[in-house]
């Protein structure tokens, strides 16, 4: 699967299927501080991620 | 995951409810969130007219929208920093949004341009006056809010700050034991003296991480990009803990500021209230006329030392 991230803009390949709670803690992100985005579709944490997948993983927090 | 009121797949799960949501029960209970902070903190009514701080970023287009879907009368402002490249795209969202969304409500956006008022961006405004780009952007923005609100006879002027934002403040707050700073944070701030418009924060019930769901799910288009002055800043890493925490113990960030909120309550009852404390210490600053503790008040302190040609 393709991982669109930010903060910088990068994009990574991981080895699918994994669910998204999985995705969260390979990359080492904290959950409440992030959405999974898939097209147009938000998914939860049970979700499973296929290995042709592309997804964004992106940052809610903001503010200076 | 199940929505928990419909039998719908959930887009969400919010831990600190112990529940989960689809679309459009997860829109329905923001709004629903929203107009109880409205009515609890007495915000502001149906006929009140309301300028909305616009930024381009989730929260403050996300509180827009909410507000126009719930019939109020509520037009924008957006301050353009002049910061290259970023405030260019900030606006430009501002804009699409203003002109999709809000105009055929019949909202109206007013822009506002930091250089043609200062000679120059925030950036080398906060250098002029060897300040954090933060710390100037926020004078100026405050400012320029209550300039606008105040001039234009607004009956109140709305932020798009959420749970995250006040929480965190919070904890720098107490932190570095800010008392008068912790007497002032409120999700409603009256228009204690002349010269002040009344100030509110209608997203304070909700977390940034429900709010951008909320934007996602309802297809408004604001900007992912962070703001490349607030690298490093301290705020992001107060947020960071609290999700920490908030991670471990889901509700963490909402009982610290709610019951924050509930004890200054309880203090309120029993001290002097903020108007009268305020119509005690302000004065209007004497260039500019704008409520100030000091003589001269601090943006145009900040003004005058940026246009003083450096020794």
């Amino acid at each position: 699967m393709k991982v669109h991230l930010s903060h910088p803009t990068r994009e990574i390949e991981l080895k699918g299927p994994k669910p998204v709670g999985e995705i969260f803690k390979t990359l080492n992100l904290i959950p409440e501080a992030f959405l999974v985005i898939r097209g147009q579709d938000l998914m939860t944490e049970d979700e499973m991620v296929a290995d042709g997948d592309v997804i964004e993983v992106r940052p809610v927090i903001s503010g200076g | 995951m199940r929505c928990r009121k419909c039998p719908k797949r959930a887009v969400l799960g919010l831990p600190r409810h112990n529940t989960a949501f689809c679309g459009t029960c997860l829109t329905e209970f923001v709004r629903t969130q929203v107009q109880r902070a409205i009515k609890s903190q007495d915000m502001f009514s149906p006929d009140d007219l309301i300028l909305v701080a616009v930024s381009g970023g989730k929260d403050s287009l996300t509180l827009w929208e909410i507000l126009l879907k719930l019939g109020y009368k509520a037009n924008a402002l957006y301050v353009d920093l002049g910061i290259p490249g970023y405030s260019e795209r900030s606006r430009e969202k501002v804009e699409r949004f203003a002109r999709e969304v809000a105009e055929p409500c019949g909202a109206r956006l007013t822009i506002h341009r930091v250089e043609e008022d200062a000679g120059a961006g925030i950036k080398e405004l906060a250098t002029l006056v060897k300040r954090p780009t933060c710390s100037a952007c926020g004078t100026i923005k405050r400012y320029q809010f209550n300039r606008v609100a105040w001039k234009n006879h607004y009956d109140v002027m709305s932020t798009g700050h959420n749970l995250d934002d006040e929480a965190a403040r919070l904890l720098g707050n107490v932190l570095q034991w800010q008392e008068e700073y912790l007497q002032k944070q409120s999700p409603s701030l009256p228009a204690s003296i002349e010269g002040f418009a009344k100030k509110v924060k209608p997203l304070y019930r909700m977390t940034e991480r429900e709010i951008a769901a909320y934007a996602v799910v309802n297809r408004i288009d604001y900007l992912v990009e962070e703001c490349p002055m607030a690298k490093g800043a301290k705020m992001l890493v107060y947020k960071d803990v609290l999700n920490r925490l908030e991670t471990e113990s889901p509700g963490t960030k909402h009982r610290f500021y709610w019951g924050f909120l509930d004890k200054q309550k309880k203090a309120a009852a029993s001290s002097m209230s903020m108007t009268d404390i305020d119509q005690a210490i302000l004065q209007p600053c004497t260039t500019c006329s704008q409520p100030t503790t000091a003589g001269t008040c601090s943006f145009c302190r900040l003004m005058t030392k940026a246009k003083t040609p450096a020794k």
